[in-house]
């Protein structure tokens, strides 16, 4: 076996298990369906490197995320794996796989729509956001903006007015 | 005599030994290892290192600054949405204020206070909890000690618009760190500056009473407001050199975006002049409000009681 189809076995390998991590806050989540691993390399020496982003600068989730990688990779026999940080391109929820959207809204968790593509200055908003938006228990599309700021930095809160459930939308950034 | 002040082994002690074993750190830190771990951090051709610093810890300054006081509302709001929206707005200020301190740390390892040896606290953690206020870089504004609910909501206005304006513009930077920060904070501003914006207008339309603290927060936060777009050296030299940004030239920009509010609030613009410095020097000298050296004696103290504690 050459060396290049053995290093191809491994980090295949390596991204499978680095794949099967949680989330720890959205644990119905992969940290691959939720596009915070990004990529899975060796250095000169062989040692396994796994790249994460921070979905928010302040997300105090990502020393989490490291300890539960290198366990898993360790455990998987990656003796000195470790983890770096990749801070641009700055994570878009775009990058929620249609899987990991799958698993938000069977957990009640309304997925986000598409992120609002940048060009040129922000443009203030004084009105509340309209997202198309529907209630992930009971399908009503009448649903009702609480907060912008919800239970993570991730998430705004919404109540269903046919139901009345309030529930978490994750936000198109 | 019952021997409550003898500490034997038992089975609690082997429970909580077991969490400690390869994983003791620093018991006071956001976080206990380095943020920008893997990221390259080589600074770009022809930019003085100690200039880059000197303005990450601007930048860095003004986020941790409000992020305290944001902080400081959490259990106060008026409702528990608004007290979530504040801790979230926190949060992330405190993000963007770790990555720019610890930017700093990377550029200038010079400027980060030094600790006995064997301590566990990582650099952008000294430089938020071993500095005095006159080593503090941040624009007087971030430091306004709270008020009511409506001072907060204009404070943040303020700050986040301006901020939103000045990161937009420094995502273009040459320094690849900055350039990422601010890409992602702009995002994280621009919730701030709108959730801002909604409840400066909702105060504005709302009761008699609603508006008229909203104006007296307004005119009370003004004479701070200058400030935020006067050049300093440090910030001309790093604008200069394709790192930074200078304050005064998204001026204009901001003023619009103020004015727009302002329209819908049917709130006239004050009139009140610029808070003076001392001696000519202000927040980004190092001369600060007395209200900075109060924050900070409540910010640092478990930290500098405890400068090897780890858990």
């Amino acid at each position: 076996m050459s060396a290049v189809l053995d290093r191809t076995g491994t980090l295949a390998r390596a991204w499978e298990v680095a794949s099967s991590v949680v989330d720890p806050e959205l644990p119905m989540l992969t940290l691959r369906d939720l596009g915070v691993l990004r990529d899975i390399s060796q250095d000169e020496d062989g040692t396994v490197v796994a790249a994460i982003t921070p979905t928010y600068s302040g997300c105090p989730a990502m020393a989490t995320m490291r300890d539960d990688l290198v366990r898993e990779l360790q455990e998987a026999g990656f003796a000195d794996a470790r983890v770096r940080v990749v801070l641009s391109p700055p994570w878009t929820s775009d990058w929620i796989s249609p899987e990991g959207r799958g698993a938000l809204a069977t957990a009640g968790i309304s997925p986000p729509g598409a992120a609002p593509r940048a060009s040129g200055p922000v443009a203030l908003q004084l009105l509340p956001t309209r997202r198309p938006v529907r209630c992930p228990r009971c399908g009503a599309e009448e649903v009702q903006l609480t907060s912008e700021f919800g239970s993570t930095a991730c998430k705004a809160m919404y109540q269903c007015r046919s139901c009345l459930e309030p529930f978490d939308h994750v936000k198109e950034i | 005599m019952a021997d409550i002040h003898t500490h034997e082994s038992d089975v609690h002690d082997s429970t909580y030994a077991g969490l400690l074993v390869n994983d003791a750190h620093w018991a006071f830190g956001t976080d206990f290892e380095d943020p920008l771990a893997g990221v390259d951090t080589t600074v770009p051709d022809g930019v003085d290192p100690a200039a880059l610093a000197a303005y990450c810890l601007m930048l860095g300054d003004d986020a941790l600054v409000l992020s305290q006081r944001l902080a400081e509302w959490c259990s106060r709001a008026p409702d528990l949405e608004e007290d979530i929206a504040l801790a979230n707005m926190s949060l992330d200020l405190l993000g963007q204020a770790r990555l720019l301190l610890a930017r700093a740390a990377a550029a200038d390892p010079d400027m980060v206070p030094e600790l006995p040896d064997g301590s566990p606290v990582p650099p952008e953690d000294r430089l938020a909890f071993f500095r005095d206020d006159r080593h503090f870089r941040n624009v007087r504004l971030a430091e306004v000690p709270n008020g009511d609910f409506a001072e907060a909501v204009v404070k943040v206005l303020l700050f986040s618009s301006w901020r939103l304006a000045l990161l937009e513009r420094l995502a273009a930077s040459r320094d690849a760190v900055l350039a990422a920060v601010a890409a992602k904070g702009v995002k994280e501003l621009a919730y701030h500056r709108d959730f801002a914006g909604r409840w400066f207008l909702t105060l504005a339309r709302g009761t008699e009473e609603s508006r008229r603290r909203l104006i007296a927060a307004l005119d009370g936060l003004w004479p701070l407001w200058p400030e935020l777009f006067e050049s300093h050296a440090v910030e001309q030299v790093v604008a200069e050199a394709g790192i930074g940004v200078d304050p005064a030239e998204v001026a204009a920009e901001v003023e619009v975006v103020l004015e727009q509010v302002f329209a819908a609030s049917q709130i006239d613009r004050p009139t009140r002049g610029a808070l003076a410095g001392v001696q000519g020097l202000k927040g980004r000298d190092g001369r600060h409000t007395e209200a900075l050296s109060r924050m900070l004696a409540e910010m640092q103290v478990v930290a500098r009681a405890h400068p090897r504690g780890q858990w």
